[in-house]
């Protein structure tokens, strides 16, 4: 069972639609028995990273969610912001982050890019994997993702990034540590790349 | 290498959707829930859904239809209509709507793209103006409420101070070329390229997959939107929603894409 986190953050329904379609057993839950009995997590996010860690906090999940991760070492996705939090701070704000991955959100720098669009990142980008990753079977990478942010999650080790999407430099759009996480681009917005990557974070 | 977006924009009046002509004559092209089941197989890049009622009936974006429509949509969807606060957009988002658009509360009240770039982030907040050209001197005139109101925005001033007070898109609807499907107004584009940093969106005039290219060409990696274009086939406007196949959006948008 897949437990989608409600913290009041993220594009839950359509992600719960898409496991439905694909019929992989699922729920969206701020309950805590439900989330304990859950064996992997999708933690969703949009907006400013601080307003998603002061939700993340008032849903009173923070310490469950440590413990279902980093103790029982669950399998946890972030999607999104819900990805950027995995990390210990961000530029964008001042609170600290969940810290399961270590490294800093960054504003995407641009200084590279000399016209056109610069800032936000909007739209598909092709991404290009840095390690071999079951979590990207079936994905076209030419096609890649649909992407929507300023900020980016500049991962510490290397060892931790799995696939990277250029944009002003190769940004990291893919984090694997252990049974943790996390994709900064949309996959309930990007089609049958999206739905391959719920389709093996589920059988991963 | 980051490509331009082909957009379907979609318009609600009473209930269901319409396509206009220069901003009148609406017809009806179908609903808005099987219209996103359509576009969703045909793999659509976004989607466009602006409520042309809420602004000018002065009432609440429609939250169950977008509820709904965010439920259904495999693709990122844009949402616009009647939004006049932050909470709104907060609210909107939280439903599973990627991007905000605001256009008449953004003229009267500029600050308000400021809050809900607070609320929610610049990536999510969209101004769209709606532009008719001047006749009798150069330049463009801003509108608002479906083309009804003339605003003194100047519209090149106007896109700089909303992406400096948060704005993460410009869309820009040029009036004239509304349903005519005769190409995009390319020096429009082209003006508000120019202006602006942040990704813009042009809607407007497309009729043919070669107004789309013509637009890459012209400003390079941008929105290329259309309502016609999508809702109709052939000379006699038959309503049958469509839009370019893989390979033929593939050889359009590999075209000047940013590597």
């Amino acid at each position: 069972m897949i437990a989608i986190i409600d913290y009041g953050s993220g594009n839950l329904a359509a992600i719960a639609n898409i496991y439905k379609q694909i019929k992989i057993p699922h729920l969206i839950t701020s309950d805590t028995n439900e989330i304990q009995n859950a064996d992997r997590y999708i933690l969703p996010g949009v907006g400013a990273f601080d307003a998603t860690m002061r939700y993340l906090k008032k849903s009173g999940l923070i310490d469950l969610l440590n413990q279902q991760v980093l103790e029982k070492q669950k399998k946890i996705l972030g999607i999104c912001v819900g990805m950027q939090i995995l990390g210990e701070s961000s530029d964008e704000g001042v609170l600290p982050g969940l810290g399961w991955i270590r490294g800093q959100v960054r504003k995407i720098d641009v200084s590279r890019i000399t016209s056109g669009p610069r800032l936000p990142h909007m739209g598909w980008n092709s991404v290009s994997l840095t390690q071999a990753t079951k979590l990207f079977d079936g994905v076209d990478l030419e096609r890649g993702f649909y992407f929507l942010h300023s900020y980016y999650f500049d991962v510490s080790e290397a060892h931790d990034v799995t696939a990277t999407v250029e944009y002003g430099n190769q940004l990291p759009c893919t984090v694997v540590h252990g049974n943790v996480f996390g994709v900064q681009f949309h996959p309930e917005k990007s089609h049958s790349n999206g739905v391959a990557v719920f389709r093996n974070f589920a059988e991963y | 290498m980051l490509r331009s977006r082909i957009t379907p924009c979609l318009l609600r009046q009473n209930g269901g959707l319409v396509k206009t002509r220069q901003f009148k004559d609406p017809k009806y092209v179908g609903d808005p829930l099987n219209a996103v089941k359509i576009f969703n197989e045909k793999e659509v890049d976004e989607l466009m859904f602006l409520d042309i009622d809420a602004t000018v009936q002065r009432r609440d974006p429609d939250f169950t239809l977008l509820r709904n429509l965010a439920v259904e949509s495999r693709m990122p969807l844009c949402y616009g209509g009647g939004i006049t606060n932050a909470y709104q957009a907060t609210r909107i988002i939280a439903l599973g709507v990627e991007k905000v658009s605001i256009s008449a509360a953004a003229v009267h009240r500029p600050m308000l793209i400021k809050e809900m770039a607070e609320a929610v982030g610049a990536q999510s907040v969209v101004v769209t103006l709606d532009v008719r050209k001047n006749k009798l001197f150069s330049g463009y005139t801003v509108y608002t409420c479906n083309g009804r109101e003339q605003s003194k925005a100047n519209l090149l001033e106007f896109c700089q101070q909303a992406v400096e007070l948060g704005a993460g898109e410009i869309v820009i609807n040029s009036i004239d070329r509304d349903g005519e499907m005769a190409g995009y107004d390319l020096d429009l584009a082209r003006k508000v390229r120019e202006s602006v940093t942040c990704p813009i969106s042009v809607l407007g005039g497309a009729g043919s997959v070669g107004h789309i290219r013509d637009l890459i060409e012209a400003v390079g990696v941008v929105g290329a939107a259309a309502g016609s274009m999508f809702v109709f086939k052939g000379i006699y406007r038959a309503v049958l929603i469509n839009y370019p196949g893989k390979d033929e959006k593939d050889s359009l948008l590999g075209m000047r894409a940013l590597h």
